[in-house]
């Protein structure tokens, strides 16, 4: 897939990384505003997704990009599914258990467990949502050879 | 009670877009259709007249909230419509490359 | 025990990326890891069927009371009937990856094939254990998109044809699902499968939910491939490699669609008479039409695919005349003989269909065509496939002793007794037919010599192949045990007493 023109590069080096941080507060602020995990998650795939447009790149790096990202989003969900067997261990043994402190409602670092979920679905969806764009193309350029 | 008839209208349209087109990604599309159609239902399921978005607040607890659950619903169910959808335009992109065209009445190998 | 009911999920589920991420890197290890989760669930299964008996397993996902005995989180349930299910998915999924060891080996890509495997599985036991509508839903489609995938998975033309075919009609029906699940959620302010009969048991508007009722009862359909809505299953059913054909016949159709039918229909909705004549009437069309259509084919996983529609029919009919007796208010023991007709029919099906499958993934894995007229000498170069075959071929066609005779035999006598001689003398005429057909089989397939030369210098298939069928053609023989009163009372009878007995689920789940 070949790139596109100097000023769509240009735009694109000045937005992706705003977008890409756009994406990471949505999903750290998930548990206290609209949002979360999937809508951060899906706008983080979306820089990178602007960024392979952009630039474009050839067959075989697409490919083992797409290899990366399976691994991210294979552990991703790996991570989740512990965090919601760990609530099995500590305490009162049940599954999606939240077993951290609570904290003040509004701050932060606060309502236990449910951060950590939303990092994991952003990583998740982000990962998905990267791969499948990775393997469309990649079905195209092996049909184009 | 019209937007709820405009749903099931919109779902209608989807049926005879999966029915009566030839091209696999109208196909498709048309899918994506019905899919949207059921969403719509599903929030216009929550809504009520004059609520609000569904954050307690504490110093005023009498106020008219929207149903938040049908929106949990829906956020999962486009979470499946994605997988669904991508799916199918994996599957599209294959056939075109073995058939060579997004013809329906050309793909017809299996029958009986 | 109640806190353990979500490993039927949670373990399949962190096999399938395991075995994503570790495969990059030991490429031998992702068979013997599938095969050892499926072990695992399949031990897990047994275990639970000895343990569960009339009363359900409850399980609140995140620890989240009922208030004001209202429920809030999602149950889990694990019930007489959901066991028998589990059982099955788990059992025939185990035997399926074991026989794919060597099976699977021509195709690439094998790290992705037992992933999707486990997901399917994870996706079947998420529906079968779920407690809430919408949950099954979200599992029915993590079970069904797996199934997409893996129905197209040698990627040739019929292959990604049935694929797509599938796709779209699986697809029409979840939204049809959705569209009755929103419907049954604005009227009743609840999503629990408990709850809801409890809300309807006071006060049920009967038009607006008989549109509830077809809608779901087309959807599930879709999804079972009753026969107004069959289009879709030859073709993806032959398509698919043969352990996976053998998981969507022996096991999916069932986990997504039939369980779901009769759940619903018996537990959450009132039976109404109207319905149940109409499920019957489904039921018998499917096993009439089913049985002709399979006949004439000579692809013999298309044969055995259309059998797959033809023995559903003789399920959902037994369901139906149970359904009707139900509702009328009559002879409950009948209803009651009906329903366990069905649910032994179920059971073997899923046995003897999926051995069926296995058998013919084994001539094709030696001799390379699916093709009957091609065949023919097979019985001496490969005996262990030929006995096994013959056993699944008698087990389904009903010959005593095998477990498809007294299944078969329960529900022309609950036929009989409840005064459907028609629906009886139909399941009679439809079982010689099946019979037929599947000499037809073995006769092309095995006896044939009229191209013995050709071959000659085949050999029997590998161990695993053989052991899979082995397991299975035994299991054939020792599930007619079922019929004996005294096992049947300790294995069918929670599943029946939970079903007939409608109002049962709803009070034991919600305490009230």
């Amino acid at each position: 897939m070949k790139g596109m023109t100097l000023i769509v590069k240009k735009t694109t080096q000045l937005m992706a990384g705003i977008v890409f941080m756009y994406g990471i507060y949505v999903i750290v602020h998930g548990h206290l505003t609209p949002g979360g995990g999937f809508a951060g998650g899906v706008i983080i795939a979306g820089s990178l997704i602007l960024v392979t447009l952009a630039f474009g790149s050839d067959f075989l790096k697409l490919v083992k990009e797409e290899a990366g990202t399976t691994l991210i989003e294979s552990f991703a969900t790996l991570m989740f599914i512990l965090i919601a067997v760990s609530g099995f261990f500590f305490g009162t043994r049940i599954f999606f258990n939240n077993f951290l402190p609570k904290g003040v409602v509004g701050h932060l670092i606060s309502a236990g467990v449910l951060p950590l979920y939303n990092i994991f679905v952003g990583t998740e969806v982000a990962a998905s949502i990267f791969i499948i764009f990775l393997s469309l193309i990649i079905f195209k350029e092996e049909s184009a050879q | 009670m019209i937007a709820y008839i405009m749903c099931f209208v919109l779902f209608l349209v989807g049926l005879y877009g999966v029915i009566t087109k030839r091209n696999l990604v109208k196909i498709a599309v048309s899918l994506s259709i019905m899919e949207i159609s059921v969403f719509l239902f599903f929030a216009l399921l929550g809504y009520i007249d004059g609520g609000v978005a569904p954050i307690v607040d504490p110093a005023d607890p009498a106020r008219v909230y929207v149903d938040p659950l049908p929106q949990a619903l829906v956020l999962t169910a486009i979470v499946i419509g994605l997988a669904t959808t991508s799916m199918l335009m994996a599957i599209i992109i294959r056939l075109y490359r073995k058939y060579g065209t997004f013809d329906i009445r050309e793909i017809k190998n299996l029958r009986g | 025990m109640n806190q353990l009911v979500p490993l039927f999920v949670v373990i399949p589920l962190a096999g399938a990326f395991l075995i994503m991420i570790l495969g990059r890197f030991f490429s031998e290890l992702n068979k013997y890891l599938a095969s050892a989760i499926l072990l695992i669930l399949a031990v897990f299964s047994i275990y639970s069927l000895v343990t569960t008996g009339e009363n359900p397993a409850l399980y609140k996902t995140g620890g989240w009371e009922p208030v004001n005995k209202i429920p809030i989180g999602i149950y889990m349930v694990m019930d007489g009937f959901t066991v028998i299910v589990l059982c099955i998915i788990n059992i025939v999924g185990f035997l399926s990856v074991f026989y794919s060891i060597s099976y699977i080996k021509r195709y690439t890509a094998e790290n992705y094939y037992y992933s999707l495997f486990c997901l399917m599985v994870a996706g079947m036991n998420g529906v079968v254990l779920s407690g809430d509508l919408f949950n099954i839903f979200v599992f029915l489609e993590i079970s069904v998109i797996s199934a997409y995938a893996l129905v197209a998975f040698g990627v040739e033309k019929n292959e990604l044809e049935a694929s797509f075919k599938y796709q779209v009609l699986g697809g029409i029906a979840s939204f049809l699902i959705l569209f009755g699940i929103g419907f049954i959620y604005w009227k009743t302010k609840t999503l629990n499968i408990a709850d809801i009969r409890h809300v309807f048991s006071t006060g049920y508007n009967r038009t607006y939910y008989l549109f509830v009722e077809i809608l779901i009862l087309t959807g599930f359909g879709l999804k079972a491939a009753i026969i107004p809505f069959h289009a879709w299953l030859p073709d993806a059913h032959s398509s698919a490699p043969s352990p996976i054909s053998a998981m969507l016949s022996g096991v999916l159709i069932k986990a997504a669609g039939i369980y779901v039918i009769i759940r619903l229909f018996f537990n959450m909705f009132i039976i109404t008479e109207n319905m149940a004549v109409l499920i019957t009437t489904l039921g018998t069309l499917s096993m009439v039409i089913g049985v002709f259509l399979a006949i004439g084919q000579w692809d013999i996983k298309r044969l055995l695919a259309y059998h797959s529609i033809s023995q559903m029919g003789y399920v959902v009919m037994s369901a139906g005349i149970g359904m009707i007796l139900i509702s009328r208010g009559i002879k409950p023991e009948i209803a009651s003989l009906a329903v366990a007709g069905g649910i032994f029919h179920l059971v073997n099906h899923a046995v003897f269909k999926g051995l069926l499958f296995l058998n013919a993934g084994a001539i094709e894995y030696t001799i390379g065509t699916r093709d009957l007229r091609e065949m023919g000498g097979l019985a001496k170069s490969m005996p262990a496939t030929h006995a096994t075959s013959f056993v699944a071929s008698m087990s389904i066609s009903g010959i005593p002793p095998f477990n498809g005779f007294f299944s078969k035999l329960i529900i022309i006598i609950a036929a009989v007794l409840a005064k459907f001689y028609l629906l009886a003398a139909l399941a009679v005429i439809v079982s010689i037919i099946t019979l037929a057909s599947f000499l037809k089989f073995q006769r092309y397939a095995f006896f044939n010599n009229s191209d013995n030369n050709k071959n000659l210098n085949i050999k029997e298939v590998p161990f695993p192949m053989i052991f899979s069928m082995v397991v299975l053609s035994i299991l054939c023989v020792f599930l007619s045990l079922l019929a004996i009163p005294a096992v049947r009372d300790v294995f069918l009878t929670p599943a029946i007493n939970i079903l007939t007995d409608t109002l049962k689920y709803s009070t034991s789940i919600l305490g009230k």
